[in-house]
């Protein structure tokens, strides 16, 4: 367990190695750092000066260490667009998106596991049927027209919810901001936390469907039913237990890329999040942010994926007994 | 999966044509047998034909200044009050037919959605072709970048592309070059699938007799891994690939929207819907509801065939 532990980690450590490089790379060599910081009329000589402390002039293993130091002290320059450090930027704009990221998984969670074990027990239902129909639209639709979609429906036809925008926010300590406390950050919330997170639970619906239909083949089942067990019992104490190993990994994993995805939902609601302000970067070539994105995104990824890995191994037995084989 | 499109399972009779040929097949008697399937077939086939020949189907030329008039601005749908039956589907804040612009659209969103799968696929084809056939530390280094990828969403991976590509082009000429880069980062945000199912099939088939044969006979390793084992290993990926257009689609569509992909001066599918956004308030819904419509049917369509194709052509996956 442990040699595995330690496998995974310097695995990721070699990933994250990898895309710190690639952000460097593309701090360093797209477009010119001194350009973007200085203005039209500054003389080369100051220019030079500028490149000398920045220590552009330096050979490119000892800046790409120095880039890699100041990654790890959460230091990522100065945004070409704002002229603000880039690490307080985000840190501004992290709340909301985390916010919003875990109300859709809690979202796709709470409905798409209810939604995949009625789906497999009674498939052949007109309902089931239905639910299935539904999921292959989800997979489907784009996410920004659902959003779109969902906002002519509910907040300009019906005037129920608002559409873009956090609504109030309550700061806790000065460091976080949550639209958790007050009514119009609640009610702000439902409508991108449903748009984000629809694709996350037809998957959720569907693996869960799946696993269930997997499981409820197997003889332990037909025993305990066998057993005179009740359908509850059989059913959700024996069949679901066995099927959340899965979605348990893949609801892990997905978290990641629901993170990323809030780049197009945010867009979508100006939610004032990290994916919109990365998306701004892109459009106005504002590498720092770009770099720093990339970097914090990779970072959450190789987490998500070293803890999901270390949990999957200590929740099924059996994977832990093949690597011991191995 | 050798050889599985058009193949014929009542046995060899040389004389029949391959009309006769694809008729018997399994292939199409499971299409027939899909209701489904041949909707969503023919419905993909009218889109892509109507946009093909946008032109000539197209009610008006919405890109043609001469013949827009912003007087024609606004008009609601043919079918509601105010509308004007030169405009079924109404118009846009110019005055363009948005019946037009969407048949435009669909052209360039189509286009690009062909030409980033065929770019993924000639990449991913290729790289897992030289991992599974060669091996070694040529495999191991490409199938490591492959799993990096691959824990990140294409999306992503595409934005990055795009925003780098920006900065390399410059402000003035990314307009230019603006379709390249789009096909460019999809196309690379899209091989991996391709390189991992290539180089699983290529190690099967690189044990198989007949590439023994062509390697005793002395032919060169490009020779027969472009002649003898990729033929056998592409029933897979046409089947990643329809699955890959509708994704490509609505990934283009996706940058589209978030104004970093194809410009409003000749907009794709996601062009328009971000247009026609910002008048979604303003009770304009049409403009931006009916390209948004377009857009759900072409993908789902395309959705449906992939996932019967991979269905018939894998019964084991059934």
């Amino acid at each position: 367990m442990i040699a595995f532990a330690i496998r995974r980690f310097v695995q990721a450590l070699g990933v994250m190695l990898v895309v710190a490089l690639i952000s460097f790379l593309m701090f360093r060599f797209v477009g010119d750092p001194v350009n973007q910081l200085v203005g039209v009329d500054t003389s080369p000589a100051e220019r030079e000066a500028l490149r000398q402390a920045l220590g552009l002039n330096d050979p490119v293993m000892i800046q790409f260490s120095r880039f890699i130091v100041r990654a790890v002290q959460i230091d990522f320059g100065i945004s070409y667009q704002f002229k603000q450090p880039v690490a307080a930027l985000i840190a501004s704009r992290l709340p909301a998106t985390l916010e919003l990221s875990f109300v859709s998984a809690l979202f796709a969670l709470a409905v798409g596991v209810p939604m995949g074990v009625y789906t497999g027990l009674y498939r052949n239902t007109l309902l089931a049927r239905g639910f299935l129909a539904i999921s292959l639209i989800g997979v489907s639709l784009p996410t920004f027209l659902i959003g779109i979609l969902l906002i002519f429906v509910v907040s300009v036809n019906l005037g129920w919810l608002p559409s873009f925008g956090r609504g109030e926010t309550v700061s806790i300590g000065g460091m976080w901001t949550t639209g958790f406390l007050t009514r119009s950050g609640l009610l702000s919330l439902i409508l991108p936390a449903i748009t984000l997170g629809l694709f996350q639970m037809t998957l959720i619906m569907r693996l869960v469907r799946g696993e269930m239909l997997e499981v409820l083949r197997t003889d332990y089942i037909k025993f305990a039913r066998a057993r005179g067990l009740s359908r509850r019992a059989v059913n959700f104490g024996h069949a679901l237990k066995n099927t959340l190993v899965p979605v348990i990994t893949i609801t892990g994993l997905q978290l990641g890329s629901i993170i990323a995805f809030a780049i197009i939902t945010e867009t979508v609601f100006q939610w004032p999040g990290m994916g919109l302000l990365f998306l701004q970067a892109v459009q106005n070539v504002d590498i720092p942010i770009m770099a720093a994105y990339l970097l914090l995104i990779a970072f959450l990824f190789v987490a998500i994926n070293f803890i999901v890995d270390l949990l999957y191994v200590a929740v099924d037995p059996r994977i832990r007994l093949g690597e011991a084989r191995r | 999966m050798p050889h599985v499109v058009g193949e014929d399972t009542s046995g060899a009779a040389p004389a029949r044509g391959p009309l006769r040929r694809a008729i018997e097949s399994d292939l199409w008697y499971s299409f027939t047998r899909s209701p489904v399937t041949v909707v969503s077939a023919a419905v993909t086939l009218v889109m892509i034909l109507s946009a093909a020949f946008a032109p000539l189907v197209a009610p008006h030329n919405p890109f043609d200044p001469a013949t827009i008039s912003i007087l024609d601005s606004f008009y609601p749908p043919a079918w509601m009050e105010g509308g004007n039956p030169r405009f079924l589907l109404g118009t846009d804040d110019q005055g363009r037919d948005i019946l037009s612009t969407i048949l435009y659209g669909m052209r360039i969103s189509l286009a690009v959605g062909f030409a980033s799968v065929l770019f993924a696929m000639v990449i991913g084809v290729t790289l897992g072709l030289v991992a599974g056939y060669i091996g070694g530390a040529v495999d191991s280094v490409i199938m490591r970048i492959a799993d990096v990828q691959l824990t990140f969403p294409a999306i992503l991976i595409a934005l990055l592309i795009n925003g780098v590509a920006r900065a390399m082009a410059g402000p003035q000429s990314y307009d230019q070059v603006v379709l390249v880069v789009l096909v460019l980062s999809i196309g690379l945000s899209f091989w991996v699938q391709y390189a991992r199912t290539v180089r699983g099939s290529v190690l099967v088939e690189a044990n198989k007799e007949y590439v023994l044969a062509a390697r005793l006979i002395g032919l060169r390793p490009w020779t027969i891994m472009f002649k003898h084992v990729l033929p056998n290993v592409m029933g897979p990926v046409l089947v990643i690939a329809t699955i890959n257009l509708a994704l490509a689609i609505i990934t283009e569509a996706t940058l589209s929207f978030l104004g970093v992909g194809v410009p409003p001066t000749e907009p794709s599918l996601g062009t328009l819907i971000r247009i026609g956004n910002d008048f979604l308030f303003s009770g304009e819904w049409w403009i931006t509801i009916f390209p948004g419509i377009t857009l759900a049917i072409l993908a789902l369509a395309v959705n449906l065939l992939g996932d019967w194709l991979r269905d018939a052509l894998n019964p084991k996956l059934r």
